[in-house]
């Protein structure tokens, strides 16, 4: 509008000129002369103006075509990286496990773009996440048949995973696995559990030997043996890998097969509850959540996503989260008074240089008094670290390293089982987040029973990294086809708390 | 790769394209090969489809070759099943206490004479060049005098096939993995599960990183085994200069 009274000024001051110029030479005539004269020195200018006006009418027209209901105009200018306001599935934590069932969601359904998958990640630089602070190990070493079957699973996804996770016109996946395998070194009290466990593990089809004390002499002649009754050593399937790039793989497919990654914490939920009664007369309360409220990171701006289902998979930090659907915060000797049994346990991984260290066949090497190490490359580093006693556990509100830690704890069992790692030199040192399960050590899949649309993957307690591609397939299973179908995971469920028989792994730890 | 491609040639046949319009004002018909190539920009998700189609059908055909030998192995042996697999490849095998080699000619074909030996172990095979792989090896798992395995060149055998290999963990005495593309220093280390191990060939491994260092740590590791690596060029050689100059010291001070 500006410019159009611009332009009218224009016009009125080129005419009044126009008009004293040309009165001056031509006093006394008509003013029809004049006039034409004056038009036809104007013409130009209103021409421009009429072209202006067209553009200026054409941006007018699209800007009220804009803000007509049904477009996306809007006023206020939205931030990007918010999800999407509805989604099918909500997976809360991206790390290994939220990724594996992302992709197995997609992978099972029938349909190209039949749902919208979303996964929602607090820190995108994974700097705290347990995902990529782990070790990396696989085992088959385990003493419950359902933990075995997960990782002989996971190991043969590991084994096809360019079959599974490549993408086409991508670079093959290159896992960086170190076949060497665990060996487990057993005293004479605990000696006899090995042995169950070793007839477990044969007969859930896993490649393990036993070994006796001479044997492992003969083999690693750097361990000292004694005090060890019985050895296990893993043939097949066990090693180590980089956790990393199993991780960037599951995104990587998962969202060329259209999963949606989002960067926010999940801050609350609303939902609905329904009041039912049992047979003994008691109100029970059943939820259906029925949005996730996302919080944008470094700001207060947040976006409820309505959803239909949400994978609780928040690793070290899921225990919070059911906490704000008011899980464990019922009257106590109820269902709703049971927390979920996972939290954060703070766990140290030390990297030694040790010079005149055992060479190429170092084994995950596991002592009975709980000190793990493993080699790390070939220059002679290792990693090393063992889990502290359940009277020692230090503060999680920070990953700081505690060095009196390895001083006190690593050092001299390590060194007592292997005297070669009396000299070595501690060159860096991490903390990663456990998320431990009080409960049983054990994971905790499936849904819980007053949440009628939350699924668990949690609390696998150091070993979730392993077990991930399995996992998620049978989540993907129990959301899709609503029971297990490649492998009965139904033991871990939530029924196992709620009647408090614990599933406890018979370590010989 | 392919999309890369399509893009580039679709771009330059737009120029091309431009370039003629300014020449000539009448409609123009553009060439059959930029059509195609505008054709293919257009079905991006059906070629992706198509290519996702042909490398599964790549992985089921090599599924096929390497599937166990079930119904022969209980109608003739493990040994007959384990020759059959071995020639279906187009490798070949010696017999324990025999000669003379039953291999498979270029074609593919190979006489049937190998099932007169019924219940007669192997004891040497070649399968170099063959798409052999881990779920092959299921085939061999029965072959308790099976003294040597030729793998040269095999461009399907990985890490995990050599940690498979502990099944013939009492009889192998000589391996041969040299020119296989898979194979990293990850798996070199399972080879210590093969108590028996006299000869090894591990040259010329593309993915094998500082080969100087694996092999010296190979050579520590398998202390009564003697390893052949060739095909790394110049890089083993100064590592071999240090350790004849340490000898050379040892030697002095004694």
């Amino acid at each position: 509008m500006s410019g159009w009274r611009r332009l009218q000024v224009k016009f009125r001051t080129a005419g009044l000129l126009t008009w004293t110029r040309v009165t001056q030479p031509h006093t006394g005539r008509g003013g029809c002369l004049t006039f034409c004269q004056s038009l036809s020195t104007g013409g130009p200018l209103r021409n421009d103006f009429f072209k202006d006006l067209e553009a200026q009418l054409a941006a007018m027209r699209k800007k009220a075509a804009d803000a007509l209901p049904g477009s996306s105009w809007s006023p206020f200018e939205f931030n990007p990286d918010l999800p999407p306001e509805r989604a099918d599935v909500v997976i809360v934590g991206g790390g290994v496990m939220g990724w594996s069932i992302a992709y197995w969601l997609k992978k099972k359904e029938n349909k190209s773009a039949g749902m919208k998958v979303i996964v929602v990640e607090r820190d995108p630089t994974y700097s705290q996440a347990s995902t990529v602070l782990s070790a990396g190990g696989i085992r088959q070493q385990f003493s419950l048949p359902e933990n075995i079957h997960l990782s002989l699973h996971s190991a043969d996804f590991l084994r096809n995973i360019n079959d599974h996770l490549g993408v086409v016109n991508e670079d093959p996946i290159d896992l960086q696995f170190n076949h060497s395998g665990y060996l487990f070194l057993a005293s004479e009290a605990v000696a006899h559990i090995m042995e169950e466990n070793y007839s477990t593990q044969r007969s859930a089809g896993a490649k393990v030997s036993l070994m006796s004390p001479t044997q492992v002499k003969e083999r690693f002649p750097w361990i000292n043996t004694e005090n060890v009754a019985l050895a296990s050593y893993g043939l097949e399937n066990e090693g180590w890998f980089d956790p990393w790039t199993l991780l960037n793989a599951f995104k990587r497919k998962a969202i060329s097969m259209g999963v949606i990654q989002c960067c926010g914490e999940v801050t609350g939920f609303s939902d609905t509850t329904n009041v039912l009664m049992n047979r003994d007369g008691e109100e029970v309360h059943l939820k259906r959540i029925k949005s996730v409220k996302v919080q944008m990171p470094n700001s207060m701006e947040f976006q409820p996503v309505e959803c239909a289902i949400v994978v609780n998979a928040a690793g070290a930090f899921s225990g919070k989260l059911a906490e704000m659907l008011g899980i464990g915060l019922g009257p106590k000797d109820s269902i709703a008074g049971l927390p979920v049994p996972v939290e954060p346990r703070k766990r140290y991984v030390y990297v030694v240089h040790c010079p005149n260290g055992p060479g190429l066949d170092t084994p995950f090497l596991i002592d009975y008094s709980g000190v793990y190490i493993r080699r790390e490359g070939l220059g002679g580093n290792y990693i090393t670290g063992v889990s502290p006693e359940e009277t020692e556990e230090p503060d999680t509100s920070n990953l700081e390293v505690d060095h009196q830690f390895f001083e006190d704890k690593v050092w001299p069992k390590l060194a007592n089982r292997a005297p070669v790692f009396e000299n070595l030199k501690v060159t860096s040192a991490w903390a990663g987040f456990y998320d431990y399960n009080t409960f049983d050590q054990n994971g905790i899949i499936g849904n819980h029973p007053l949440i009628t649309n939350m699924y668990f993957a949690t609390g696998f307690s150091g070993h979730g990294l392993q077990h991930s591609p399995a996992v998620g397939r049978g989540v993907a299973e129990l959301i899709l086809d609503g029971e297990f179908q490649t492998l009965d995971l139904s033991d871990f469920s939530f029924r196992r708390i709620l009647v408090q028989e614990p599933m406890l792994e018979r370590n010989i730890v | 790769m392919f999309a890369l491609c399509v893009h580039r040639c679709y771009q330059r046949s737009a120029r091309l394209l431009v370039a003629r319009r300014q020449k000539s004002s009448g409609p123009v018909s553009s060439p059959l090969l930029s059509r195609l190539l505008r054709f293919l920009t257009q079905h991006f998700y059906d070629v992706e489809m198509f290519l996702n189609w042909r490398s599964q059908q790549g992985r089921n055909r090599l599924q096929k070759k390497n599937v166990f030998y079930a119904y022969t192995h209980t109608l003739y042996g493990p040994d007959i099943a384990s020759a059959h697999y071995i020639l279906c490849l187009g490798g070949g095998f010696r017999f324990v206490g025999h000669s003379d080699w039953f291999r498979a000619n270029k074609r593919g074909k190979f006489s049937w004479d190998f099932l007169n030996h019924k219940d007669t172990p192997l004891e040497e095979v070649d399968l170099s060049h063959t798409v052999t792989n881990y779920s092959g090896l299921f085939n061999l798992e029965h072959q308790h005098h099976l003294r040597t395995l030729k793998l040269q060149g095999c461009p399907e055998v990985d890490d995990w096939f050599l940690a498979k290999l502990h099944v013939l963990q009492d009889s192998l005495e000589e391996l041969d993995i040299s020119h296989c593309p898979l194979i990293t220093t990850g798996g070199l280390a399972t080879l210590k599960n093969l108590k028996r191990l006299k000869h090894l060939n591990v040259s010329s491994l593309p993915r094998l990183q500082n080969p100087g260092l694996v092999i010296i740590l190979l050579e520590e590791m398998l202390p009564h085994c003697q390893i052949i690596a060739d095909g790394y060029g110049h890089r083993l050689r100064p590592a071999d200069k240090v350790c004849v100059e340490e000898e050379r010291v040892q030697g002095q001070q004694q």
